[in-house]
């Protein structure tokens, strides 16, 4: 169900030298397990009313999300599908976050994979406390259950003369047998209610009148608030430091030294000032005196980082995937070739709400506010730094400020573990927006040299794609030394586009910088170079871009998931439906308005199919986007208005990134500190954001964010179109278009 | 020495260093979270309050600063969330993560305040200090001319009822 083998490993190993003795520190990935490795995670069938459905004996719902909130809509979208099953009035219904307990629940939240993952356990745990409602009433009436029906949160019998309202029925319901899930009959889709039909979100409410807590509005008697001083070069520590003028600042309690876990790549350590207040422990950390020792990342720059990949790309890379004779045909004189360039740079996730948690270690247990998208992770990571029982530690998931991938990480938790653990005090650690920026996991940098043969029929040749990126497999896979390029193709290397010969070649690049997971992944920076190459094709083969594409997709077929052999195929079908529901509503056939150039774009990722079309003019080199028309396929859409909001999110996410972000590297440290420098987009450019679903009832797929890759070479066809410069380098540049 | 200010329409009286800006006040002394940290430079709005009616960033506010003046957070910028802005962020399905949220509706609202009918520039100009990574903005705008008709809407009844 994913489209890369990094997303294939639930478990891995990761080792580090402490102290002499080697650590091994057990890390759970963001995504679920292929089949292969799902034993392990195989949860117990709980009774669904202790584990998913709460009713009060005033009949009052309480449904239980076990997912992160981030602003994805998890909150209102996966209630819903218990709702249906359930068969409950929404308006009556409350949502609460689940504890968080691994042998019943699978939290973490990442991979666009909330509701895929969760719609038939989801449906059959609510359709599983319903048939107990239907048994409990159907034993008290003395009637056969199938004269039973359950509606609006009641079980009537008998021309609707009898009725048991569910809080009536409850006590018992909840101690009979539970049904086997795998056979518990389902709603028929046609009889649904809720899923489909647009609705609010439930904490749209609390997020308008300041009472919605997020990780930083945690509060618990006694606490103390931390910031920690980390070495701004990746890798580096503290030589030595004085305390004594940070000590002097009012407010501020101790000063403490925490160590690096991991080899640089999972927290940097460093000194914490630890005081009475945010602004006293910041105030304090100003004063603090330390010397660094900056380590041989100190020489690394974005500069020195280019010199390297173009290296790398002047060489063979390792053969990812080889099919027919893409060298030959790119040599031969009778094809047209067309060779360019693209670069991807390092990204920071900028979550609203700067990384933080608060943690209280106590000597038999401890209880933590987290806000991750991994709290069965955080607990983890919170016993493994105190040396406490998993078991024993409480980790309240609250809400997020933005995640995009940033909040799966366990980095800000094991921090706010080891200062709690320290001063014996509960403690919240929280960052600045300079510590968001700087200690961030980025998404990776990389170079793609791109080739493709034209035959004389207007087909493709040859596809050859060599990349040379730092790659995410490489810092957190089990085998990402031996196979690094597992993470950073994606559909780049299962092309919907016929190629006779397609070769896809990789060469790692080195970098200290660390990387992860950030908003679609690899899927942002191969969706850029896959769906701008391919225009620069459509251009050279003097085609309409979208009837280039088109033409080359081809027939209806399923193309496997070269990285993941279990995952969904790309079912082209459904690519090319996306791509002209988007040219269709953009009005693909008429010109633009006059002045603005038009580009499309259409991509698979994470199981979902997304296309742009986008309008946009250049004056004086600035960049204006008038229009966003977006298409998707999501299968069943649960909630068709939390996915347009998140198509609408992704395209001002994807239009940020192409627009002004670039984590950029000086003397190993990170040259942008906050949003003066590291530009969002803002409202007099964000442009208007048209969102059309495919009406589908194949199964529900994620939406989060496979959107975003679509963006920037969406945009970046509609300047070729504009001005006839092509963008072949993130962000978008005045020099670019000149 | 104790600063005094008006705060959600009642005195507040706060023993706390005068360079303190008022976000940390708010945040840490006064355990009113609804104001949010984002960047403390100025330059994301996420910590927007009004500051005898101006939208004001506090992260950059000293505390002595609004000693004797009127301060309202989103906290009190109406009872029971029923300000027309904030009806409207409801009934328009803004916020997505609804970190900024607070930010946006502090700026929305003192623009109403001074403009009962923004034009979209109008929008643009008084929310471009207000970050959004969610990217709601379409909402945010579609959001405050809906405000404004409920304002207006409310206006109306309030004139009838004068009239009466």
């Amino acid at each position: 169900m994913t489209t890369s083998a990094l997303l294939n490993r639930r478990t891995f190993l990761k080792t580090t030298a402490k102290g002499g003795a080697a650590l091994v520190v057990g890390f759970h990935l963001p995504f679920r397990a292929f089949a292969g490795e799902a034993e392990d995670q195989e949860k117990k069938t709980p009774n669904p009313f202790n584990a998913w459905v709460r009713i009060a004996a005033d009949n009052r719902v309480t449904l239980i999300l076990a997912k992160s909130e981030m602003g994805q809509g998890v909150m209102t979208a996966l209630p819903m599908i218990l709702a249906e099953e359930l068969c409950v009035d929404w308006k009556s219904v409350s949502v609460e976050q689940a504890p968080t307990d691994p042998a019943i629940y699978e939290h973490g939240t990442g991979g666009s994979s909330s509701v895929p993952e969760s719609w038939l356990p989801l449906r059959r745990a609510g359709a599983a406390a319903r048939e107990m409602l239907l048994t409990a009433a159907a034993q008290r009436w003395s009637v056969n259950r199938d004269t039973c029906k359950a509606e609006n949160g009641a079980v009537l019998h008998g021309a609707r003369k009898k009725i048991f309202r569910y809080g009536e029925l409850v006590e018992e319901a909840a101690k009979l047998p539970i049904p086997d899930f795998s056979t518990v009959p389902l709603k028929n889709s046609a009889e649904f209610t809720l899923v489909g039909h647009d609705t609010q979100r439930v904490d749209a409410r609390a997020k308008s009148d300041g009472t919605a807590r997020f990780g930083l509005d945690a509060r618990t008697p006694g606490m103390l608030y931390a910031v920690v001083a980390r070495c701004p070069v990746f890798g580096g520590k503290v030589a030595k430091f004085d305390a004594a003028k940070a000590k002097a600042v009012a407010g501020v309690r101790e000063v403490v030294a925490i160590d690096a876990i991991g080899q640089g790549a999972f927290t940097a350590g460093g000194v914490a000032v630890v005081a009475d207040s945010s602004w006293a422990a910041m105030q304090g950390r100003k004063a603090l005196q330390i010397t660094w020792d900056e380590g041989a990342a100190a020489a690394e720059s974005s500069a020195g980082l280019r010199q390297q990949f173009l290296e790398n790309a002047a060489k063979p890379g390792k053969v990812y995937r080889n099919e027919g004779d893409a060298e030959a045909a790119l040599a031969a004189a009778a094809n047209r070739i067309v060779k360019a360039d693209y670069e991807v740079p390092f990204a920071a996730h900028a979550c609203m709400e700067p990384m933080n948690c608060t943690v209280h270690v106590r000597g038999d247990g401890a209880e933590a506010w987290v806000p991750s998208q991994a709290p069965q992770w955080a607990r983890d990571i919170i016993a493994q730094v105190t040396g406490l029982k998993p078991e024993t530690v409480t980790v309240h998931t609250t809400l997020m400020g933005g995640g995009f991938g940033r909040r799966y990480q366990a980095d800000f938790v094991a921090e706010a573990a080891q200062v709690s653990k320290a001063v014996g005090r509960p403690v919240m650690v929280l960052w600045t927006r300079e510590d968001d920026l700087q200690h961030c996991f980025y998404r990776p940098a990389s170079l793609h040299r791109m080739a493709a043969a034209l035959d004389d029929k207007g087909g493709l040749a040859a596809w050859k794609h060599f990349q040379t990126s730092t790659s995410i497999a490489a810092v957190w896979e089990k085998d990402g030394a031996e196979k690094p390029e597992a993470s950073e193709f994606a559909m780049a290397a299962f092309l919907p586009y016929r190629a006779a010969g397609y070769r896809v070649e990789y060469t790692l690049g080195k970098a200290s910088v660390p990387r992860a997971w950030w908003r679609s992944v690899e899927n942002s920076g191969c969706g850029f170079v896959v769906e701008s190459f391919v225009d620069e094709l459509a251009a050279a083969a003097k085609a309409d871009p979208l009837e280039f594409r088109l033409r080359l997709i081809g027939e209806d077929r399923k193309i496997p998931d070269f990285a993941s052999p279990t995952g969904d195929p790309v079912d082209t079908a459904r690519l090319k439906g996306v791509l002209q529901l988007a040219a269709e509503k953009a009005g693909w056939s008429k010109p633009p308005a006059k002045g603005t150039g038009r580009g499309i774009a259409g991509y698979f990722s994470f199981n979902s199919y997304a296309a742009a079309v986008i309008e946009a003019s250049v004056k004086k080199g600035a960049v204006r986007v008038t229009r966003v028309v977006a298409a998707v396929d999501v299968g069943r859409a649960v909630n068709p208005q939390g996915v347009r909001a998140q198509v609408e999110s992704a395209a001002i996410y994807g239009l940020t990134a192409a627009l002004k972000d670039a984590i950029t590297i000086e003397r190993g440290r990170v040259a942008q500190s906050n949003f003066h420098n590291y530009e969002m987009l803002r409202i007099p450019e964000a442009p208007q954001v048209e969102v059309h679903i495919v009406a589908s009832s194949e199964k529900p797929t994620g939406i989060g964010e496979p959107a975003v890759p679509v963006i920037a070479p969406a945009l970046c066809n509609a300047l070729f179109a504009a001005t006839g410069k092509r963008v072949r380098r993130l962000p978008i540049r005045a020099a670019d278009l000149a | 020495m104790a600063i005094t200010f008006t705060l959600n329409g009642k005195p507040q009286s706060v023993d706390v260093s005068p360079e303190m800006p008022l976000l940390w006040v708010l945040r840490d002394t006064l355990n009113l979270t609804g104001t949010k940290f984002g960047c403390g430079m100025a330059l994301c709005g996420a910590c927007t309050v009004h500051v005898n009616g101006e939208a004001t960033r506090s992260c950059i506010t000293a505390v002595s600063s609004v000693a004797g003046k009127h301060v309202t957070t989103i906290e009190g910028l109406a009872a029971d969330a029923s300000h027309p802005v904030q009806q409207a962020w409801v009934e328009i399905d803004v916020p997505q993560c609804g970190y900024c949220q607070s930010g946006q509706i502090m700026s929305a609202a003192a623009l109403l305040a001074k403009k009962p009918h923004p034009s979209d520039a109008d929008i643009d100009d008084a929310m471009k200090g207000n970050i959004c990574r969610c990217g709601t903005y379409q909402r945010i705008r579609k959001a405050i001319h809906r405000a404004a008709e409920l304002h207006g809407g409310a206006a109306k009844e309030r004139e009838k009822a004068a009239a009466r």
